[in-house]
């Protein structure tokens, strides 16, 4: 915005009165206030995760599967026979999501589930810049950086079909999975779930906001605030993504 | 876009034809939306009540007939017997009802929308679109609840608080089926309307405060719904999560609050590997601040009406925002004192213990200052004042059993009786309802432009004064002697059989509140139609509110905004003629705000202001 660059910072006048105490616009505190809030609801979310995940003993140890090694083609039932899932043991995430789209048959821990995070975040980045070439004013580099922003989004979620099939063409229910205790899957399905119907807002937001960046909506109205706002929104998604992927493939 | 209190920013909207449709119903005015919800609150409030008598009814006259009960309430009361199931499912929407629909969104959504705007000196909320969402979320969630009385199996029977497993298995008792769903799509279009109000509030305090009102300026009103603003807007979002599990639950097969003890009833799904704890874990997050969500806006309003009739300065008002701020902070780390009797660690009982009899500091200071500022004043005893000082009588004798409540090893005992129901009908129902109360007599010239009558406003308070400590202060004996709540009749038990006199007493005490109520509800209604013609300012008040004109504006003034020189609370100050200095009123030789602020944005043109 140009003249919230103009505004004193000086902290005696900054809470008087007559202005925003932050030099923001209401539009985006509003944004930042709804993220605080959502935070909490994933925060509540993951909580119940843990209260599930602790109330079983620990993933068994995995002695026989090295990364990269060729694997039998029923792996799930080679490792329920191994012993390794358990019902009343939580199974091993890296055992769990190890599949690749076009490569069978090799133990490729986690690594799909790292190139969506490695998707997601460079999205950010992208963002960033979009939401930098919003205060030069330039619209071309607005627009590309948002296409680019919407691609990486829509490639997450492609992702995430990928995985949720294969989870589910492994056996993976509601009320039961294969691997382990049965709110495993329950949980996998509804955290990531609730996360991807997130990304899934997000890129519906962001598609709205390219078209007006095409239309010159902002460069009538003198900024690009709009960008920055649905950008918070964009790395908010991506930073409760980092902990979904903590908490749920790494821990 | 970055200032909205310059002059021009609202006024381009004043001009638009208003029909009639955009102005009594989609409305996006700050004054409208906030009678839609007092009324809408009224409307839902009587309702609940109207809930209590019944139940209350069965209580004191378990053997008796009452034929007009078939009347009413067809096949749940057959031959003029309340239906067991039915009466867990009155009780049930009776807590809901006043918890969620009148102390939350008629208290705080009433008077957040009619006074922060007015009183922090703003054109209008910062997103009225959204503010009037807000408003339309709450009244279909409203409609839903008293879609669901209709059901087959009758509404939820969970207890206001829906435990599992009888809210999440749908064929455990016949309220758990259609009904208990329905209180769930309710509870989520609330938590909706709760989020957008909550936003805006923040944003507006924030962001749209007029020149010179600095946050050690504000009204403690403005305060209070700040603070109560961000407890909703942190908590509430907990309860979404926690009612998305449920929901799955009962719905979807899964089983994150059923475990193998309920197995049997599961319905031939075997349900392993949940817990119903984490349930109450995560109700009880956004439940206990849900009670200071409720107590903080009627605390507020306390504080300013006390000051104002009082003709004093609110004694220690910083200390006042501290303690707000301090019940605020506290309200997180205290929900486990709901759950000293569900299997928790008891070494973590007694953290949970620790904080909840630390909110009796904050607490204290408040009573304690409400005290001094009624010291020695010169008190004028409007019904919005008896009203106030009700609230402190409840305060503080409500209060004082949260004491005992909050003491672990004292739960034991208590937990789960009538001593449970007295304490938060008395802190939390009652002192509430008072303060709602009496900020209807205090703003009713602002919302309506006429004045409440006044004789019958003291009659009302007198009558609900007397019935409603004749109500619950009873229930204190029968709680001690470890009479359980929630039960449908205690003929079985000869040990608590024997409180039936005192039950017909209360009941009789409730019926009596009830008739006051009616004295209200009269009131109410013929005085916003009919009501002598309020004057601008009625009860010579300081707050910004009271210098805008008695019909209402869009924009709230019809020309600049006023800037503001003092705090709010400069009553009887010496050496001056009136003993009242409103906010706008400069000092001999003090600057205008305008002056003295640096770097203020240049006034923003139209077209920036109307886009967003």
């Amino acid at each position: 915005m140009a003249n919230t660059t103009n505004l004193s910072t000086d902290k005696k006048t900054s809470w008087g009165g007559g202005k925003s105490p932050f030099s923001v616009s209401y539009g985006k505190l509003m944004m930042w206030i709804f993220l605080l809030s959502d935070a909490f609801t994933f925060s509540s979310l993951l909580i119940a995760y843990g209260f599930i995940r602790y109330s079983f003993p620990s993933p068994m140890e995995n002695t026989i599967v090295k990364p990269l090694s060729h694997v039998a083609e029923h792996f799930t039932e080679a490792m329920n026979k191994a012993g390794l899932f358990v019902q009343d043991h939580w199974p091993a995430p890296e055992l769990v999501f190890n599949h690749f789209p076009f490569i069978h048959g090799i133990h490729l821990p986690l690594f799909f589930v790292s190139l969506m995070t490695f998707i997601l975040i460079f999205s950010s980045v992208t963002m960033v810049l979009a939401v930098e070439a919003g205060h030069r004013m330039q619209k071309k580099e607005v627009a590309n950086y948002m296409l680019l922003t919407i691609i990486g989004g829509a490639a997450f979620l492609g992702c995430q079909a990928w995985e949720w099939t294969t989870f589910i063409g492994e056996g993976a229910k509601l009320y039961g999975n294969p691997f382990g205790p049965r709110s495993f899957a329950a949980l996998f399905f509804i955290v990531t779930g609730f996360h991807g119907f997130h990304v899934f807002s997000g890129v519906v937001l962001n598609i709205i906001i390219y078209i007006n960046v095409l239309n010159g909506t902002y460069e009538k109205r003198g900024h690009y605030e709009m960008v920055e706002k649905v950008g918070l929104y964009w790395h908010f998604v991506d930073l409760v993504w980092v902990f979904v992927f903590t908490f749920f493939y790494l821990i | 876009m970055s200032d909205h209190n310059m002059n021009n920013h609202h006024e381009d909207h004043g001009h638009h034809k208003e029909t009639f449709i955009s102005k009594y119903i989609f409305s996006m005015d700050h004054k409208m939306i906030s009678r839609q919800f007092l009324i809408t609150g009224i409307i839902m409030g009587t309702l609940g009540m109207l809930m209590s008598m019944i139940f209350r009814l069965q209580l004191a006259y378990p053997d008796m007939k009452f034929s007009f009960l078939e009347g009413i309430l067809g096949h749940w009361g057959k031959d003029g017997k309340l239906d067991p199931n039915f009466y867990l499912a009155l009780i049930t929407i009776h807590g809901t009802i006043m918890v969620f629909f009148v102390l939350t969104a008629g208290l705080s959504g009433t008077f957040s929308n009619l006074l922060i705007p007015l009183q922090v000196g703003a054109r209008d909320m910062a997103s009225p679109f959204m503010n009037m969402l807000s408003y339309w979320f709450f009244f279909l969630s409203s409609v839903v609840l008293v879609f669901s009385l209709f059901v087959d199996g009758g509404p939820a029977s969970a207890g206001w608080t829906v435990y599992p497993p009888l809210s999440a298995l749908p064929k455990a008792i016949p309220g758990s089926g259609t009904g208990m769903t329905l209180w769930l799509v309710s509870m989520i279009l609330f938590i909706a309307s709760s989020l957008l109000g909550g936003i805006n509030y923040i944003a507006t305090i924030l962001n749209m405060r007029t020149l010179g009102m600095k946050m050690t300026r504000l009204p403690l009103t403005i305060w209070a719904f700040l603070v109560t603003a961000v407890l909703g807007l942190l908590s509430f979002p907990v309860l979404l999560g926690g009612s998305l599990l449920l929901v799955f639950d009962r719905s979807f097969g899964t089983s994150f609050y059923l475990s193998e003890i309920v197995a049997e009833f599961a319905g031939g799904i075997e349900r392993t590997g949940g817990s119903p704890i984490l349930f109450q874990h995560l109700f009880w997050f956004l439940g206990h601040p849900e009670v200071y969500i409720i107590l903080l806006p009627a605390l507020g309003i306390t504080s300013e009406v006390i000051a104002t009739n009082s003709r004093k300065p609110i004694f220690g008002y910083r200390a006042m925002i501290g303690s707000i701020l301090a019940i605020g902070v506290l309200s997180f780390i205290v929900w486990g004192h709901h759950m000293f009797l569900t299997g928790m660690n008891p070494f973590l009982g007694s953290v949970f213990m620790l904080g909840t009899l630390i909110i009796a500091v904050p607490s204290a200071v408040k009573t304690f200052n409400y005290l001094a500022t009624l010291w020695q004043g010169n008190l004028q005893l409007t019904p919005a004042m008896m009203f106030a000082i009700g609230l402190v009588s409840f305060f503080i004798s409500g209060g004082l059993t949260g004491i005992y409540l909050g003491n672990a090893a004292l739960d034991i005992n208590l937990h789960d009786t009538y001593f449970v129901v007295a304490h938060f009908h008395l802190v939390m129902g009652s002192a509430a309802i008072f303060g709602m109360m009496s900020g209807i007599y205090h703003w009713f010239p602002k919302m309506f432009g006429r004045m409440m009558n006044e004789t019958a406003g003291q009659i009302h308070f007198w009558l609900t004064l007397i019935s409603a400590y004749c109500v619950f202060f009873p229930m204190h004996f029968m709680g001690l002697a470890g009479v359980p709540r929630r039960y449908y009749a205690n003929t079985a038990y000869d040990q608590f059989n024997v409180f039936i006199d005192m039950n017909q007493f209360i009941t009789i005490a409730a019926l009596l509140g009830g008739l006051a109520q009616v004295i209200f509800l009269v009131n109410f209604f013929y005085s916003a139609l009919k009501g002598r013609k309020a004057t601008q300012n009625p009860w010579n008040s300081n707050t910004l509110e009271w210098t805008a004109p008695v019909e209402h504006l869009h924009g709230n003034w019809p020309g600049e905004i006023p800037h503001v020189y003092r705090w709010a609370y400069d009553y009887s100050k010496p050496g001056h003629n009136e003993d009242f200095i409103p906010q706008n009123v400069p000092d001999k030789g003090q600057v205008d705000p305008l002056e003295e602020a640096t770097g203020l944005p240049e006034p923003v043109k139209n077209e920036n202001s109307a886009t967003h």
